[in-house]
């Protein structure tokens, strides 16, 4: 199984990848989503694939009597999985915010902390931080 | 003529006072601390003498065999002394020079923190820690050289002193790490210990380059002798120690140090003597080209210095010799003539040889020193500089690869040497008075008698050659050397081949002071024809650094992220895909895997749906895209024994739809801002950094897993936890603390979403 999935992640990577390098910052943040989708199967996918047997101790048992799946990544991909929302949910205001006060979301045009050196943007004359 | 360094008489204008004396104070607290450490050194003399070495050890950093070690040895003793005496009457001249000026409390702790960074770097036992002195000494004399902080020309000759002496420093220090490697040990004892070795080993070429590098920056030959009159910014006293005794000696140490390990190979021999020799003579020509007193002397410094590494190429004893001989020569001569420019300097307010004559009457003490300093530079009899001198005739004539052309180059620069020291020394005191911007008076005892001391020891030591002889130059010798030697020094050698190259020496020098008036004329106008001078390379070299900076950040700090995301992910799949490569650890799976239509199905929907969301052209079409992906990782979750997992995945998967939606909502299309060329390289790199990550992974599975951690986990889930679900067992019982981190981003996260979003809607903007 794992020979299928390391190529499914590089889909996934190889898709956000291309999608983060547009300079449309929404299709940026859906590029970011699948990175997270990807880096979590990654990591699932290293710790080995134990199909159908959930990390559990049955009742009456001290530890599992057969072969469960692995549960370190899975805690790991828990954890990553929480906090990659919060990331893609702070990234979207962020974004969102963006927008109202600059009034694009084409990220070379946000020139504002970082006026382009060789035409000296005027963004920096108008804008100013609300 | 005072734009080079402090101006005495401005200073002490303020306190309302013309000399000096009046200040003070205990200003010469200042020389105790050298002098209590010269008495010191002094107690290792018979110890020494004897053909012994007294060795200091303390465990710095005993896992990378760095020890603060120190080792007092016949070549470091001498320049222990050399340091710590002359500092003692350096510091007693500055509590003068400088009494009452507002930083002199400032001033002596750059001065001890110099001499202090001298002496580590030469007693270091160990390369890292002679190193780390060697760096203290770079950082000492940028502090000493910008003292006078207000001017712009301090400040700049500071930092030339301390980028060039700095990059030398790091050559250095990959030198010595080699060199270490080479020998096995960071202990300089068991370093040159293995001369042998190290000279046999392939590191051989690229440790003398870099050693070199360290050592012809920090002693200043050609081509990087320009720092050394610039750093004359410094204060009187400073140039007198930095010139004789420290900063630029500690090269010519490192020379000596490294002769047993490094020397007597054929690329060591030629390119001392051919750096060493140009150095002489260019510098001795330079030197006669000035009018001002002190940067005429500050060349004749680059001149002995370049005498000392060309006879340091040498293995004969006597060349050897003559270089230890002619060091503790020059740093008696050089402080004592720089102390009494100082004395003129502060005296007349004028250091411009043309401006200056008859000084004699006015300060007769400060004269005689002169002279006596000048005839031991000179070379004449009965001073130690005339020993210096035949013992340099005799070790040129003594080393075999090219003693016509070291004896040469020794008569040329002694030559030039005799008519600065005239120059120097003669036309400011004798001849006819002339008028000066202040009228001359001689100077308090305390300018005076550290000068005098000097001269005097030069000519004490000629007279009784062996004073030295015996406690310094032998042990000394015997230490670079490798091997014990015996050394006689005598003013008297007979008739020979040396004191008639003596004569001639003097013959041409008196020639050259006649006629040195003619001479500067020629050689500025000979100069004014050159291209540029190597501190005018130096300004384009720093222009040229300057600017190759400011259009590499603009290449790569553009401020786009297009860019920066591209060139991270292109190194990312380029340094991954090179290590992958390099290592062999690329692993090709053999043969279609056995797969249920299930897992087949989901793969598919997980792939449609990324590439979907990749091309979409509308948002609705990209987040539906998105959803399919993430439900389909949840399966892959539940189909792999994962129920948790795939729970949460569903629910954020859930969350993050609804939140883009809304969103959406309130932001404009889809446009694409690249051109289609470059959504072409973009779509390649994705491929790119696909395949490596997806070869990275087949990599990574392919490897021996390692269960022990979770091994752990299930069999101290429930004994210890009491929980039966052992994901959610670790989550918050065994990495609880993992746990807590984040909840924190996500409330942080959602502090700064509402924060971002209470901020819009208060500063409603169109």
């Amino acid at each position: 199984m794992e020979t299928v999935l390391a190529p499914l992640v590089g889909i996934l990577v190889a898709a956000s990848v291309y999608l983060m390098l547009a300079r449309n910052l929404i299709r940026f943040l859906f590029g970011l989503v699948l990175l997270s989708n990807a880096a979590n199967l990654t990591i699932f996918i290293a710790g080995g694939l134990t199909p159908a047997m959930p990390p559990l101790v049955p009742e009456g048992l001290a530890r599992p009597a057969e072969v469960v799946a692995n549960a370190l990544p899975q805690a790991l991909v828990l954890t990553a999985i929480v906090i990659g929302f919060g990331l893609l949910a702070f990234a979207l205001v962020l974004v969102y915010r963006g927008y109202r006060v600059l009034g694009t979301l084409d990220s070379d045009a946000m020139r504002f902390a970082e006026p382009d050196e060789i035409a000296p943007d005027t963004s920096r004359s108008e804008g100013r931080v609300p | 003529m005072n734009d080079h360094g402090l101006a005495p008489g401005r200073e002490i204008a303020g306190r309302g006072g013309g000399t000096i004396s009046r200040g003070g104070g205990f200003g010469w607290l200042l020389a105790i601390p050298p002098a209590g450490l010269a008495v010191a050194f002094s107690a290792a003399l018979p110890t020494v003498m004897g053909g012994g070495a007294v060795r200091l050890a303390y465990d710095w950093v005993p896992s990378l065999g760095v020890g603060l070690s120190f080792l007092i040895d016949g070549l470091s003793l001498t320049f222990a002394l050399l340091i710590s005496g002359i500092g003692v009457l350096v510091a007693l001249y500055s509590s003068a020079y400088l009494a009452g000026h507002n930083h002199y409390a400032r001033f002596s702790v750059y001065l001890l923190l110099f001499m202090v960074a001298m002496l580590g770097l030469v007693l270091a036992d160990n390369v890292i820690t002679l190193f780390i002195f060697w760096e203290l000494t770079t950082v000492a004399s940028y502090l000493l050289i910008g003292f006078d902080h207000a001017s712009a020309k301090a400040r700049r000759s500071a930092l030339q002193a301390l980028l060039l002496t700095g990059a030398g420093g790091l050559a250095l220090l990959a030198g010595l790490i080699l060199l270490g490697a080479a020998a096995g040990s960071f202990d300089l004892s068991t370093i040159l210990a293995s001369g042998d070795a190290v000279r046999a080993h392939q590191l051989y070429l690229p440790i003398l380059i870099l050693v070199l590098l360290g050592a012809f920056t920090k002693s200043a030959q050609v081509p990087f002798h320009f720092w050394l009159p610039n750093a004359m910014a410094a204060p009187t006293p400073v140039s007198a120690y930095l010139h004789s005794a420290t900063m630029v000696k500690a090269g010519i140490y490192l020379l000596a140090r490294m002769h047993p390990v490094l020397g007597g190979t054929d690329s060591w021999i030629w390119t001392l003597t051919i750096f060493g020799a140009f150095t002489a003579v260019a510098a001795s020509v330079l030197a006669l080209r000035q009018t001002d007193l002190k940067l005429a002397l500050a060349y004749t410094t680059v001149m002995a210095l370049g005498t000392l590494t060309m006879f340091l190429g040498a293995e004969a004893t006597v060349a050897v010799a003559a270089a230890i001989t002619f060091l503790i020569v020059h740093s008696l001569y050089k402080a004592a003539l720089f102390l009494i420019i100082g004395n003129i300097d502060h005296a007349t307010g004028t250091r411009d040889v043309a401006r200056l004559g008859g000084l004699v009457r006015a300060m007769p003490v400060t004269a005689l020193a002169a002279a006596a300093a000048a005839l031991s530079m000179a070379g004449f009899p009965p001073f130690l500089g005339f020993i210096g001198k035949e013992l340099k005739y005799e070790g040129a004539l003594a080393i075999a690869s090219e003693p016509l052309f070291v004896a040469s180059a020794a008569v040329v620069a002694n030559a030039l040497m005799v008519a600065v020291a005239g120059i120097v020394a003669l036309r400011p005191f004798y001849g006819t008075p002339s008028t000066t911007p202040k009228p001359p008076r001689e100077v308090p005892m305390r300018m005076w008698i550290s000068p005098v001391l000097l001269a005097g020891l030069g000519l004490t030591f000629g007279l009784a050659p062996s004073l030295i002889a015996d406690a310094l130059v032998q042990p000394a010798v015997t230490a670079i050397l490798g091997r014990p030697e015996t050394v006689k020094l005598a003013l008297w050698h007979g008739f020979n081949l040396p004191l008639l190259l003596s004569v001639l020496t003097f013959v041409l020098g008196l020639t050259a002071y006649a006629v040195h008036p003619w001479l500067r004329r020629h050689l500025i106008a000979a100069s004014g024809r050159l291209p540029m001078t190597a501190d005018q390379v130096w300004d384009r070299l720093l222009d040229g650094v300057k600017s190759l900076a400011a259009m590499q950040t603009r290449t790569l700090q553009g401020g786009r992220l297009h860019r920066y995301l591209f060139v991270v992910f292109a190194s990312f799949a380029l340094a991954v895909g090179t290590a992958l490569f390099a290592t062999g650890a690329m692993r090709v799976p053999a043969g279609w895997p056995d797969l249920l239509l299930k897992h087949w199905a989901v793969t598919a929907l997980i792939a449609a749906g990324a590439v979907m969301a990749a091309v979409a052209s509308t948002r609705l079409t990209a987040i539906c895209a998105l959803g399919v992906v993430g439900v389909g990782v949840a399966l892959l979750f539940v189909m792999f024994g994962a129920p948790d997992l795939a729970v949460t995945q569903l629910l954020v998967e859930i969350l993050v739809v609804v939140l883009v939606a809304m969103v959406m909502l309130r932001l404009p299309g889809f446009e694409q801002g690249s051109t289609r060329r470059i959504r072409k390289l973009d779509a390649l790199l994705g491929i790119a950094v696909g395949a490596v990550v997806t070869a990275t992974l087949l990599a990574v599975v392919a490897a021996p897993f390692d269960r022990s951690i979770t091994a752990y986990f299930e069999t101290a889930s429930v004994p210890e936890a009491f929980g039966r679900n052992i994901v959610n067992v670790i989550l918050v019982d065994f990495r609880a603390l993992d746990t807590f981190g984040e909840i924190a981003v996500v409330v942080v996260a959602a502090l700064g979403a509402y924060a971002l979003l209470a901020g819009t809607r208060r500063g409603k903007r169109p």
